[in-house]
């Protein structure tokens, strides 16, 4: 049987969990794509040997497990003298990780732009900073917006492993819940469907606000 | 109390490092398994099917892998379904595997013109024979490279199981940790065997990706 009312007067419980995982969502996904904007322009317009960097960046995150990389950085980087709280080391690693995912994506959109329209641009006497916001960045993300997007919502998703080094997110609120009163199926098959619906709301949030960014499109 | 020297470590990883390439294996395996199943349910074309698999793929997607982990592994014990951690990974991989493995066919079955599917019933072909001589040659070779480089995903997705209990690379990485004190060196090894484990696929995923885009 099923007892969906044990549930209601831990409903504080994940409420906080829920904050923390928007938070720390909301923090991570702006400080993460401006790590991948920031890497993805090195790594296709830099020198040679920052285009390296970026590159072992980006294999060395896509290739080993998240997990991986927050135990890494909660437990191991401590014993070389730097200590991290479990909440500034999740949000660490979860910007790196979104950083080194979005590097790829932002990267394929920066050389989808030809070269032609970044002349032109000059052509008509926009200066390198106009070239790059308006005739670079704009269409460049319009195209790997999506993509990028579902990233965001990936990475999201991923956060569930920082409970593991005990920042309160959702999923801690659920364990927390189930040692409490057993109800660990009742616990979980909630906790799982804030998720969905937690995706499901960012997703829409995202297109609405890809329809106010790229409102120039539709303008003519 | 036991010493560990860096072979002792090294040793214990690699042993570890079989139970993540098996678990691996068995969740792409059972994955691949389930996603043909629900891709040939969405090409009937029969809406209430469609409508499953797109339920589907959106429940798996939409919620995190630990929750499905946890769900399969605490929440079928509490209901009185004993499994084992081996299990309940399998179980959940199996889910995010073939959630995920559906959508990119989807979309390597999408390029191909629509066209072809009326040509081959033009020229008398039924269902199954479209599917066999027109469709899977051509789908499977737009397929191969994003699905090597999802296997990287479902890889990196077992680590996971360590949460729930399963002894692979990242639990005795944590066990290691807990009897050497020594997280620096014990997490880069074992991050460095997921990355040996993973980047040849990668490498390989982007090959067949080029020789894909060549040959059109």
């Amino acid at each position: 049987m099923l007892y969906f009312s044990d549930l209601l007067q831990y409903s504080d419980v994940f409420l906080s969990g829920l904050k923390t995982t928007v938070e720390l969502t909301v923090l991570t996904t702006i400080l993460g794509v401006a790590l991948g904007t920031a890497c993805a322009t090195i790594r296709q317009y830099g020198n040679r040997a920052s285009q390296r960097v970026v590159s072992v960046y980006v294999e060395l995150i896509r290739n080993t497990p998240f997990i991986v990389q927050l135990f890494f950085i909660f437990f191991g980087l401590p014993a070389i003298g730097m200590m991290l709280s479990p909440w500034e080391a999740s949000m660490i690693a979860l910007t790196i990780n979104l950083g080194a995912y979005s590097t790829e994506i932002i990267r394929a959109g920066l050389a989808s732009i030809s070269k032609g329209q970044i002349e032109a641009a000059k052509v008509l006497g926009l200066n390198f900073r106009q070239t790059l916001t308006r005739v670079i960045f704009v269409p460049a993300f319009e195209k790997i917006y999506p993509a990028l997007t579902s990233q965001c919502i990936i990475v999201m998703l991923g956060s569930a492993v920082i409970s593991q080094i005990s920042v309160q997110d959702l999923t801690y609120a659920a364990n927390l819940v189930q040692s409490r009163n057993f109800r660990a199926f009742e616990s979980y098959l909630v906790t799982a469907l804030m998720y969905l619906g937690l995706s499901i709301l960012l997703r829409f949030a995202f297109n609405a606000l890809g329809k106010r960014l790229f409102a120039y499109r539709t303008a003519d | 109390m036991i010493e560990f020297s860096n072979y002792d470590i090294l040793r214990n990883l690699m042993f570890a490092t079989q139970w993540t390439i098996l678990l691996s294996l068995a969740a792409f395996i059972g994955g691949t398994t389930v996603a043909l199943t629900l891709t040939a349910m969405r090409l009937t074309r029969n809406p209430t099917m469609q409508r499953i698999v797109k339920i589907y793929v959106e429940l798996f997607q939409g919620t995190p892998l630990l929750m499905q982990m946890f769900l399969c592994f605490f929440g079928l014990s509490m209901l009185g379904y004993e499994i084992s951690a081996w299990g309940a990974a399998i179980l959940s991989l199996t889910f995010f595997t073939s959630a995920f493995l559906v959508e990119i066919w989807r979309g390597c079955i999408d390029t191909l013109p629509k066209g072809q599917w009326e040509a081959s019933r033009c020229i008398g072909l039924s269902f199954l024979q479209t599917l066999r001589f027109i469709i899977l040659p051509q789908a499977i070779r737009v397929a191969t490279a994003p699905t090597v480089g999802f296997s990287v995903q479902v890889i990196k997705g077992t680590a996971l199981a360590s949460v729930i209990g399963f002894v692979e690379l990242t639990k005795v990485g944590t066990m290691l940790n807990n009897a050497t004190f020594e997280p620096f060196k014990v997490f880069t090894l074992v991050a460095l065997i997921y990355f040996i484990l993973c980047y040849p696929l990668s490498l390989y995923s982007k090959h067949l990706e080029k020789k894909f885009n060549v040959s059109r």
